[in-house]
Parts: C-alpha cells; sequence; structure tokens
C-alpha cells in the first residue's frame, strides 16, 4: 500500500464537506454578541475628504459605532503596507503613497474604504450607511496605464506618478546584440486588467476578549501567519503573541487573498475597541471593486534574431499599473516575478528589461494566479510567433532552434535552472495535438465557412518561492521558507501542522499521501492542521505554486526527523542499535532478523516512558518522552515547472466569436504526488487563462468607474467556453527540494494566454489584443478585410 | 435589502386589491429580487402572485398558445404542446438564464419587465402575442413602450400571454458573453399577416425591423438578405457591442433564424 501512495489518483479527502455544504468558511461563523460592519466606499476615484459627517447616521436603529479615517489617526493605527522594496536603476528607493486603511485626506480609488459602520445588522448598518455623509472635491482622475506618467501627479512627492523605474539585465550587451543583429522583430502588447473573482467573497470576523486581552480575526486568508505579522507588526492592532488570526475552510484565493486588506485591519481594530465582536461580509460587487486586480501591463519587446533563426537578444520596455497604491506583493510582481522569465525556455545571451510602475485611481493591482509569469510568457510567446511569421520559418521549429538544453543552465538574467527537458514536452505535444495534420483540419473549418488557426506556447515558471536568503537580498521583507510539525499521537494516529493554507489546492489529500508514503501510516490515520495561528508553527502560507515544493518538503523533512527517533526508540526495544535499525513501510525491523516494531508501537511507547513492574522504560537514556518533531525547510533554490500548449480556435467570420476546439498540454511538474489533483490544477489553470485570452476584462472608464463591476458586464468564462482538455505530462524531478516536485498550481494560467492568442492570430491573420473578444476580432478582420481591398 | 411586508395573494382580485403606489408584484423575482438586494428598488408591499391558479398552465388551440402568467420558463420550454405548436418558443424559453433562473423565472414576469435584452419580449411582438391583464387585453405592439416601460397601469397584473401560432419561425438569440442576456436577439416569424422580424438586445426597447421583413415578405430566405445594410444610428453601444457591429449581428442572426426557421 504504501510505496503506492505517491503518485496514485487519491480521491480528495476534504471534498465530502464541501459538495455537501459542510465546509465552515468564515461568513459560516457566528458569534454570541456579534455586530455587523458595512464599509463606506469612496464613488468617486480621485477626491479629497473635506469631511464625514456622520451625525445623522450614528442616530440610526442598531448603529453601535461608525469610525473614520479621523479615529485611525487619533489611535494611530498603521497604514497598509508594500512587503517588497524595488531599487529604481538611479539608486532611489520605490516610492509609496500612505495607504491608511480608512482613508483620511484623500480616497484614490472608486471603493477606496471611507469609515464603516458597525450595527446590530447587517440591514441596519446598510441603512445607517446612507446617512453618512461624505463631502468630495471631485479630481480628475488618472486611469489610463499608458498615460499615467504624462498626467497630474496623484500623490504629492511621486513625480509622474512613478513608483518606480527599474531595469535587470545588461542593457550595452543588449543594444550590442541588436546592432548586429540580422532582423529585428517588434510587437506592441497588452496584458490585460483581470479581477480575481474567487467563489467565496472576502470576510473577516473579529472578536476580543478584554478579561484575557486576547484577539482573534477569522479572516478569508491564503495565509494566516502572515496576516497576524503584519496587522500587529506594520497595522499596530495587537501584540502578535495575544492576537490569532484562522482562516478557516477558504473558498479560492488565485492570490487575491494573499494580502491583509483594510477590511481585515478595520475589523480587528473595531472589535478591540466596541468589545464585540463583529463580522463583515464582501459583497460581489464589493468584491470588484476592492479585491487586488492582476496583470495590467503594457509592452513594447524586441527580438534580434539572427538568418538562421538563432535569437541572440530580448530588449523590453514594460509599464505596469499598481493601481491607487502599492499593494503588499505589487512591487515584486512585475518585477523579480516577472523580468527573470522573459527569456522562456530560450537560450538567449543577453536581454534587457526595463519596468516602469505607475500608480493611477484604479483598484490596487497585485499577484493573480501566475503572478508576472504569465505578462513574461505572453510576452516571450508573443514575440517567438512573430518572429517565425516574419522570416517564413515554421513555429514550432523556430522554438526547437533555440530550446535550453543543458541542464544546470544558468541564464542571463537571473536562474540557475537546475533541471529540464525540452524537447520532450514539446515533441510530445505536437504529437498529442497532431501538429502535422494541422492543415487538414483547416480546410475543413474553411468548408464551413470557419477560419481555423493554431497556437503554440511554451512556459517556464520559477515556482516553489523561494530561497529566503535570495529574496531578501533583492529585497523581500520576509524569508519565504515553511514550516510542518509532525505529532504522532499516542494511538499512532497523526496530526501535521502546515504553515501552507489550503483553498482549494487539497493540501489534506496531497500531504497525507507524502506523510502516508514516508511513515506507512494509512491516510484514514492522518490528519492535516492548517489556518490557525494558534495550532501549527508560524508558516508563510500558500501562492507561487509554494505548498508542494516548500510546504510540502517541510514535511517531509519532519518526517524524516521521526523516523529517526523511531529508530533509537526501537533500536532500545529491540535490544539492538540505530545503525541496525531500517525503516520500510511502517515497521522498524533489526536488519537481517525477525525482530521489529511498528511506527504504531514506537509512538505508543514514546508517550510511556516510565517503568511498570517489570515493564522496562522503552525510552533509551537521554531520549525525550513524545514523537513529535517539527521541520523549517528553507529551498535551495526555485523550482522550474515547464510546459509546451498547443491549442486551436475557430473564428466565426460573420461574428468574431472565436471557439478554443482543442487544447493540448504537456507539462513538466517533476514528480506528480496526486495526479488527478495536479489535473484540476491544470483545468482550473487553463479556464483562467484563456479566460484572458477571450472574455475577462477590467474596464475602467475615463472617470475611474468601474463599468464591469458585477457578471452582467465582466465575462466570467463558464464551462461551454472550453473543450474537452488533453493532458499529459513529462517528468525531469527538481534537484532543489527532495520531493523532486515543481509546482503544478499556475501553469494552465500561465502557458495559455498566448496559446489561444498566438492561434487566434494564426486563424485571423492579423493582430489583436487580449481580450479578443468577438467585436474585437471581427473588427480586425474587417478593418484587414479593408486595408486589402484599398491595396488592391 | 430594505425591510418590506410580504402578502400571498391566492387570487388575481386579492391580489390587485392589495396593490397599492409602493407595493409590486412578485412572481419568480429573478430580477426583483436582486434589484432589491442591490437596492435599487424598494417596496413597502410585495404581493406574491405565483400561487394564484388562473395565472398558471399552456392552453393550445387551434391559433393560439396561451400561457399563464405564471408560467414558469422551464414548464413553456418542456411543454410538448408548446414543442409542437411553436417550437421557437419553447427553444427560446430553454436558453434563457440557467436552470435555476428557468425553474423560478415565469413568462409575465419577464413580460412585465420589459427588459431591454430579454428574450420574451421579441416572441410577443413577432408573434402578434396578445396580453390579457387584471382589466383588458393589449396588443404586443401597444405594450412594449419603453426601457423597463410598458402599458400596464399602477396595480394592472397580467394574467396569461397569447401567442398566435405561425406557419413558421425561429428565435437567434446572440448572447451578451457576460450576462447571457440577448446582446442581440432576433424572432423571425412568417405568420399568416406576412413576416415579422422582431429584435431584443439592440435597442432601449424590443422593436420590429420593418425593412427586414419587406425583404422576406417578398423572398423568406437568408440569402435574400445579402448585401443588406442595418441602419445602426438608433442602436446600443456599450462596453460589449458597439452600434455598428449589433448591426452586424442583427443581420447574421436574421438570417441564422431565417435558415433554421420551420
Amino acid at each position: 500500500m504504501t510505496s503506492s501512495m505517491i503518485g496514485s489518483k487519491v480521491e480528495r479527502t476534504e471534498d465530502k464537506k464541501f459538495i455537501t455544504g459542510k465546509g465552515r468558511y468564515t461568513a459560516d461563523i457566528t458569534l454570541h454578541g456579534q455586530t455587523h460592519a458595512f464599509f463606506i466606499r469612496s464613488p468617486h476615484a480621485r477626491a479629497k475628504i473635506k469631511k464625514v459627517d456622520i451625525s445623522k447616521a450614528e442616530k440610526a436603529p442598531g448603529v453601535v459605532t461608525i469610525l473614520t479615517g479621523q479615529d485611525i489617526v487619533n489611535d494611530k493605527i498603521g497604514g497598509l503596507i508594500a512587503g517588497w522594496k524595488i531599487v529604481s536603476k538611479d539608486g532611489t528607493d520605490m516610492k509609496l503613497p500612505a495607504h491608511p486603511p480608512l482613508a483620511h485626506e484623500q480616497v484614490n480609488y472608486v471603493g477606496d474604504h471611507v469609515a464603516v459602520v458597525i450595527a446590530e445588522t447587517y440591514e441596519q448598518a446598510k441603512n445607517a450607511g446612507e446617512l453618512v455623509n461624505v463631502d468630495y472635491k471631485v479630481l480628475k482622475a488618472v486611469v489610463d496605464t499608458a498615460g499615467a506618467m504624462n498626467s497630474e501627479a496623484i500623490y504629492e512627492g511621486i513625480d509622474k506618478n512613478l513608483c518606480f523605474d527599474w531595469e535587470l539585465g545588461d542593457k550595452a550587451k543588449t543594444d550590442e546584440a541588436f546592432a548586429k543583429a540580422d532582423r529585428v522583430v517588434q510587437i506592441n502588447i497588452n496584458n490585460n486588467r483581470l479581477v480575481p473573482n474567487a467563489m467565496e467573497p472576502r470576510a473577516s470576523i473579529g472578536d476580543y476578549n478584554s478579561s484575557t486581552n486576547d484577539l482573534t480575526l477569522y479572516t478569508t486568508s491564503q495565509n494566516p501567519h502572515l496576516t497576524r505579522l503584519v496587522i500587529s507588526a506594520f497595522n499596530g492592532v495587537h501584540p502578535e503573541h495575544k492576537f490569532r488570526v484562522v482562516a478557516p475552510d477558504v473558498g479560492g484565493g488565485f492570490g487575491s487573498k494573499i494580502y491583509p486588506y483594510a477590511e481585515d485591519v478595520v475589523i480587528a481594530w473595531a472589535a478591540k475597541k466596541i468589545e464585540r465582536p463583529v463580522k463583515w461580509v464582501c459583497e460581489r460587487t464589493d468584491s470588484f471593486l476592492s479585491d487586488c486586480h492582476g496583470r495590467d501591463h503594457i509592452t513594447h519587446a524586441e527580438l534580434a534574431v539572427q538568418n538562421d533563426g538563432k535569437v541572440i537578444g530580448l530588449r523590453v520596455d514594460t509599464i505596469a499599473n499598481l493601481g491607487g497604491y502599492g499593494s503588499l506583493f505589487a512591487t515584486v510582481t512585475p518585477t523579480y516575478l516577472y523580468a527573470p522569465l522573459i527569456l522562456g525556455l530560450y537560450d538567449i545571451p543577453v536581454a534587457y528589461c526595463n519596468v516602469k510602475a505607475v500608480f493611477t485611481n484604479t483598484a490596487p493591482v497585485d499577484a493573480y494566479r501566475g503572478a508576472g509569469r504569465p505578462e513574461a510568457t505572453y510576452l516571450i510567446e508573443r514575440i517567438m510567433d512573430q518572429a517565425a511569421r516574419e522570416m517564413g520559418i515554421d513555429r514550432a521549429e523556430f522554438r526547437k532552434k533555440n530550446f535550453i538544453r543543458k541542464f544546470p543552465h544558468q541564464q542571463c538574467l537571473v536562474h540557475n535552472i537546475d533541471s529540464g527537458d525540452y524537447d520532450a514536452h514539446f515533441d510530445k505535444a505536437l504529437k498529442l495535438a497532431d501538429y502535422n495534420g494541422f492543415a487538414k483540419r483547416r480546410a475543413k473549418s474553411e468548408a464551413k465557412g470557419k477560419l481555423r488557426g493554431i497556437g503554440i506556447s511554451t512556459y517556464i515558471e520559477a515556482c516553489g518561492i523561494a530561497p529566503s536568503s535570495v529574496v531578501m537580498s533583492i529585497g523581500a521583507g520576509v524569508g519565504l521558507w515553511e514550516s510542518a510539525e509532525v505529532r504522532f499521537n499516542a494511538t499512532g494516529n497523526i496530526s501535521v501542522f502546515t504553515g501552507s493554507h489550503s483553498h482549494g489546492q487539497g493540501h489534506a489529500t496531497t500531504f497525507a499521501q507524502i506523510v502516508a508514503d514516508k511513515l506507512g501510516v494509512p491516510m484514514d490515520n492522518i490528519d492535516l492542521v492548517h489556518g490557525d495561528t494558534d495550532k501549527g508553527p508560524f508558516g508563510m502560507g500558500t501562492y507561487g505554486s509554494r505548498s508542494l515544493a516548500v510546504g510540502g518538503s517541510a514535511i517531509s523533512k519532519a518526517c524524516d526527523k521521526i523516523i529517526e527517533k523511531g529508530k533509537k526508540v526501537a533500536a532500545h526495544m529491540l535490544e539492538s542499535t540505530p545503525e541496525e535499525v531500517d525503516f520500510k513501510e511502517g515497521e522498524f525491523i533489526v536488519r537481517n532478523s525477525n525482530k521489529k516494531k511498528t511506527i504504531g508501537e514506537i509512538a505508543f511507547a514514546c508517550y510511556l516512558p516510565g517503568t511498570y513492574g517489570e515493564i522496562k522504560s522503552p525510552l533509551p537514556e537521554g531520549v525525550e518522552p513524545g514523537l513529535k518533531e517539527t521541520a523549517f525547510y528553507d529551498p535551495i533554490n526555485f523550482s522550474f515547472p515547464a510546459g509546451s500548449h498547443i491549442c486551436e480556435v475557430e473564428v466565426d467570420k460573420e461574428t468574431g466569436e472565436t471557439k478554443v476546439v482543442t487544447y493540448s498540454c504537456v507539462d513538466d511538474f517533476g514528480n506528480l504526488i496526486n495526479p488527478m489533483i495536479v489535473e484540476g490544477q491544470v483545468h482550473g489553470g487553463l479556464a483562467q487563462g484563456i479566460g484572458q485570452a477571450l472574455y475577462e476584462n477590467t474596464h475602467y472608464d475615463e472617470s475611474g468607474q468601474l463599468l464591469t463591476a458585477s457578471y452582467m458586464d465582466y465575462t466570467m468564462p463558464r464551462a461551454d467556453n472550453f473543450p474537452e482538455f488533453r493532458i499529459e505530462y513529462t517528468c525531469t524531478p527538481a534537484t532543489s527540494n527532495p520531493l523532486g516536485v515543481k509546482g503544478c498550481g499556475e501553469a494552465g494560467a500561465i502557458a495559455s494566454p498566448p496559446c489561444v492568442m498566438n492561434a487566434v492570430i494564426d486563424a485571423i491573420g492579423t493582430d489583436v489584443s487580449m481580450p479578443a473578444t468577438a467585436e474585437k476580432v471581427w473588427k480586425a478582420i474587417n478593418n484587414k478585410t479593408k486595408s486589402k481591398k484599398e491595396a488592391a | 435589502m430594505k425591510a418590506f411586508t410580504y402578502h400571498s395573494a391566492s387570487s388575481v382580485k386579492e391580489a390587485t386589491k392589495l396593490a397599492s403606489g409602493s407595493s409590486a408584484y412578485l412572481s419568480g423575482g429573478m430580477t426583483m429580487l436582486p434589484s432589491m438586494k442591490m437596492r435599487l428598488a424598494s417596496y413597502k408591499d410585495i404581493i406574491n402572485v405565483k400561487d394564484i391558479k388562473n395565472l398558471q398552465g399552456i392552453k393550445v388551440s387551434g391559433k393560439t398558445v396561451k400561457i399563464g402568467a405564471a408560467t414558469k420558463h422551464a414548464d413553456v420550454a418542456t411543454s410538448k404542446d408548446v414543442q409542437k405548436a411553436i417550437p421557437s418558443l419553447s427553444s427560446l424559453a430553454g436558453r434563457i438564464g440557467d436552470a435555476q433562473v428557468r425553474n423560478r423565472g415565469t413568462i409575465g414576469g419577464s413580460i412585465a419587465n420589459n427588459d431591454p435584452t430579454a428574450c420574451y419580449p421579441s416572441a410577443c411582438l413577432a408573434l402578434n402575442a396578445i396580453i390579457h391583464t387584471s382589466g383588458r387585453t393589449i396588443e404586443a405592439e401597444k405594450f412594449f413602450k419603453g426601457m423597463f416601460e410598458t402599458a400596464l397601469k399602477k396595480g394592472e397584473l397580467i394574467t396569461a400571454i397569447e401567442f398566435e401560432i405561425p406557419e413558421k419561425s425561429h428565435y437567434f438569440k446572440y448572447p451578451n458573453p457576460a450576462s447571457r442576456y440577448a446582446m442581440v436577439g432576433v424572432y423571425v416569424a412568417k405568420n399568416k399577416s406576412g413576416v415579422q422580424v422582431a429584435i431584443t438586445g439592440a435597442q432601449s426597447s424590443v422593436y420590429r425591423e420593418k425593412n427586414l421583413e419587406k425583404v422576406l415578405n417578398t423572398n423568406f430566405s437568408p440569402s435574400a438578405l445579402d448585401g443588406i445594410e442595418i441602419d445602426a444610428s438608433q442602436l446600443n453601444s456599450d462596453i460589449h457591442a458597439s452600434a455598428e457591429y449589433r448591426a452586424s449581428l442583427i443581420l447574421s442572426s436574421t438570417k441564422k433564424a431565417v435558415e433554421a426557421a420551420k
């Protein structure tokens, strides 16, 4: 049984509660004496707050209190932070505006937090909210990513609305490569802004006990420990040791629930202030307005190519929109998570990337599934396609000419890629997609009056975030290790504590598989505990496809320590030496004998170490009782999943509607623990990536009003937008962690946007920007026909 | 949602008696309840009408299909009688919203709301429907007045919608990709009196495209529409579709509807 646990498609143990409605999300929690909060949000994208008049609202039925930005100032509650320092190319630090949890002087996007009404019921809070009178002086909003640097400065002291002007790579050498290139290929691309749209909207409940001074915050978080740290250390709400943060069942995050938000700080602070529990549950439209958005880049890129098809340089200029404030990971996403990945799978000797990050009067932008890597992959895969087209080389052949083939490979920018076999997954994908048979299928579609295109993308991502010494040297405010505790109970079953957080990833299953495999204990006897700062050791949470590579490795290490101790105890009990004891499939066996003890017996013995009559203590001298081990794992390198995706689209000439008709992918995620869960992750990622390519767009009008603030206007992809996905794998195990795993959570969202867009462009024969909505494609086809006619 | 008093009427008479200047009838509630939750609408009294017996049921006679106002979309979609008499109408009902909406939302509610992107109003116009209310009957041509506006008076309750059975018909919906309401919906019917083409989703309210009707009256085939220009000047333009794009969709959708008409 045990040796087959890793790599087997074990059904998700957590699913029963979710599909029978027995999950326990933050909104499901109701505390005695609970009050309800409603946030007053700015209706303006940019305005000065002249006055907040709460006199009428305070007298409304059921109101307990109303707190404003002035109260934040009075109570010296700190602002929200950006946790990663970026240094501009001129050596100056990035510039950040103050980000108070409740705005005091100025609001900077529609949805910005101005005040909170706390009442006995939610309806009463909302009714009273309508009576809060905020006097705004409305200012002209800065909305456009491209135009932000040429607009009026939103913040005093932040010229050109520029947070930083950062660079990576050797500019002089790159310019040299371009000077001697046979051909320079150029593209201008956008990376559309996305709303994360987790199924469960954000929610928080604060609960304070004045007699013990204990503060608890239940919240929808991907990393409760970090939330506790930030709210303690930076917002100054409550000391860390008396502050418990619980992230119970969380319904999806995609990055948007990494960061402590203004609401979390305010709810924790308010509960302490009124000494009653305060509950806040986000409505969907507020979620559109105030969850951190993703992407929003515009990029000009140039590729230097030789006539033989060898790429010799890459030059990139990107403007990244940060929105109204600098969110927690906002500054690292378009820099270190982006620029090092622009090289793709290709052996490009020199590259240079300049990123200017700008503030605008829009919702803050931060990490969203893939965070930087989708933007990088979109860039390199679009320009590789463009180059092949311009040079008249087959797009597959052009890619193969430039693959990295020797590992480890030190890229010219940052990463040292430990392992990979790019030809393996690329060739497998070509076969899976029947690349050579495309012409026939295109002819068939044409016979139906449809335009058919095929698109290829390959990708590499840097996951398993991340070696602490590396990330802290480039500005990270924290190390990115992970913790685990494996705790045997006396009866032989196990509680596993992880600092990772599962909000859909299936950790309870995958992590239990690892422990079952390592310790030879049935999965039913293993319970995974996460999401409560009072239970497990400090952890760094879940994002950046890090949970298995870093968190799983910590669990694996803790299991090793358990085995090591178990050997000492078994040796003592079996009158042997630890060196003579082997551990296999849950049993400690004295080599070349039939003397053995199960791990359950050892656990029991560890908890009953005394002597009793004839029975001697099972513990050798100097060994502590109990069987519980903690491990912190700090990876030695990032892990580098890679893969090749190929899709085909059909475009209706009359309506411009694009349908993805086939999608094939071959990913190298290293070793797979649970291939079924991996497949689910790939599906979800593809849905989001295809959504970005064809459907999803966040549309602000010129005044900064969000026009796509509900599902009536924001196009979420649905099941009928997708074909059956063909999913296969190759495997080169990661060398940077003991499990040999690389991470799979974001790959689908990284690879699919360029794959789909390359197919659309192949179908219609002209450029179009994301999302390639039916109307845009229709227009592109018409413009092309028009310009052809004019030319003729 | 703001507080209100809930009533449930068991007859049309009782319902209209309960109605006042600050009341609303609740049928499926598929538009009204979200509007109330978003505080775009609030009422003192909510009068549930979906349990009134007279508002239920589907009756097919030789010439018409009469559908009780509180009949759910799912019931119209799956009615064998409707499928036989006006297949385009049952298929229209089967594509409104999602399964949950079709099992709550009703035809009367949809007509009374007159959402410019709703499907049913186009069926009413194309199929010369008669709207039966608590006090009178109204021809569809005179019923739809403008965006969310109808000829209904305060407190007047729709009891049934009676559609003329056409020779041939089809409804083609080009859905808005986000909401899946009609971005353009074209209902083509070949009636005894002539061809009628009703368009929803493209203007502030449902309307008939008489130019297309003229052409199709002479030649009821998709090719008859080749090269026809649709005037875009009166069409909606929004983040989902410009007026020009909608004009193009009207033409392509009409062709598809004519092609599929049976």
